[in-house]
């Protein structure tokens, strides 16, 4: 007994010492909330179109029936770092052709159209969300937030913020070609 | 004027972030909402309950709880919902499962460990102190010598 108490000291330091280790990572985010919807099916919601843009609403029945993997990305035209993320979804719709739809939150059409005609349309379909209960029911907790449904209708990943950095094109592409090869 | 001022101070503190069009005439329903706010976190300011949050977020799930108390849920049915959908870590007070055992454990087991050790510490000090208290004869004799020589030094 009094044999192993001498490594107690030594047991406590390492303890300590991971728990740092773990704790100031620069790569973990002790703000980052994680997703309820992750594994689960699209939520139930029902939006409809942005008069005069000509791209159709957007509904749960939209991700039941699609041939591959969906991104979702929830803006408005009040958000700032929406208008940067904006000429990276358009690029990567340009450069991978993937297929990628809007929901509007809490914005006014008329302004959301506005932008949209000011920056260009990436998006296959928008819904528009004034309200902001279909916000709730994918659970976001701001804008830009961004989704990437499989071809079976699960939410696979989730990305809080606007995607400008390499790292989160990265994830994002890397859920995107995973959600794409769980094809049945 | 000072009266006025006090009233005006105490209906500061009372109010909290709650908005007069989203209180319910029912005042039991309201006050079941104002328990379960009090409960829910705010996603957008984390540390705070949607209760006192004026975040646009919160505002909405206030709403939403209000709703769903007028169409006839219970509380857990106005938590689960929320639960759905943003999850285990809206609660402030986390659900006992799986997941969550160490978090509720640890302090019992902290303090267990704790107690171990000081009845250890204190059980080898009190054998170490422990046995005969009064001093054997030659004990007696050295302690007599040593205070002599002491009380004669102080002499010189």
């Amino acid at each position: 007994m009094k044999r192993f108490l001498i490594f107690l000291p030594l047991c406590v330091a390492i303890a300590i010492g991971l728990a740092g280790w773990w704790g100031l990572n620069p790569d973990r985010d002790p703000g980052s909330v994680p997703s309820a919807l992750i594994g689960q099916p699209v939520p139930v919601f029902d939006l409809p179109a942005i008069e005069g843009i000509g791209v159709s609403g957007l509904s749960t029945q939209d991700f039941t029936d699609a041939s591959g993997p969906i991104l979702v990305n929830v803006f408005a035209s009040w958000c700032v770092p929406c208008r940067a993320e904006h000429a990276v979804l358009t690029r990567m719709v340009r450069e991978d052709g993937l297929v990628l739809v809007g929901i509007n939150y809490k914005d006014k059409p008329d302004a959301a159209a506005a932008w949209l005609t000011e920056l260009g349309n990436p998006y296959d379909r928008i819904g528009s969300d004034e309200t902001g209960r279909a916000g709730i029911e994918w659970g976001i907790s701001g804008v830009p937030e961004t989704f990437v449904i499989d071809t079976n209708g699960i939410v696979v990943f989730r990305y809080v913020g606007p995607i400008t950095s390499d790292a989160a094109l990265a994830n994002i592409r890397k859920a995107l070609a995973q959600a794409g090869a769980d094809k049945p | 004027m000072i009266r006025l001022l006090i009233i005006l101070i105490f209906m500061a503190t009372s109010v909290a972030a709650v908005e007069p069009d989203e209180i319910l005439s029912d005042p039991v329903l309201e006050a079941r909402a104002r328990d379960i706010s009090a409960n829910l976190r705010c996603v957008v300011c984390q540390n705070e309950p949607i209760d006192t949050s004026n975040a646009g977020v919160a505002r909405d799930l206030r709403l939403l709880v209000r709703e769903r108390l007028v169409a006839g849920d219970t509380n857990d049915q106005v938590y689960d919902y929320v639960v759905a959908r943003y999850g285990d870590y809206v609660l402030f007070k986390p659900p006992w499962k799986s997941t969550t055992y160490a978090l509720w454990l640890a302090p019992f087991v902290i303090a267990l460990l704790g107690g171990f050790f000081v009845a250890l510490v204190f059980r080898r000090s009190n054998a170490v102190s422990g046995g005969d208290e009064t001093l054997s004869a030659d004990e007696e004799d050295i302690f007599a010598d040593v205070t002599k020589r002491h009380t004669d030094g102080d002499m010189q």
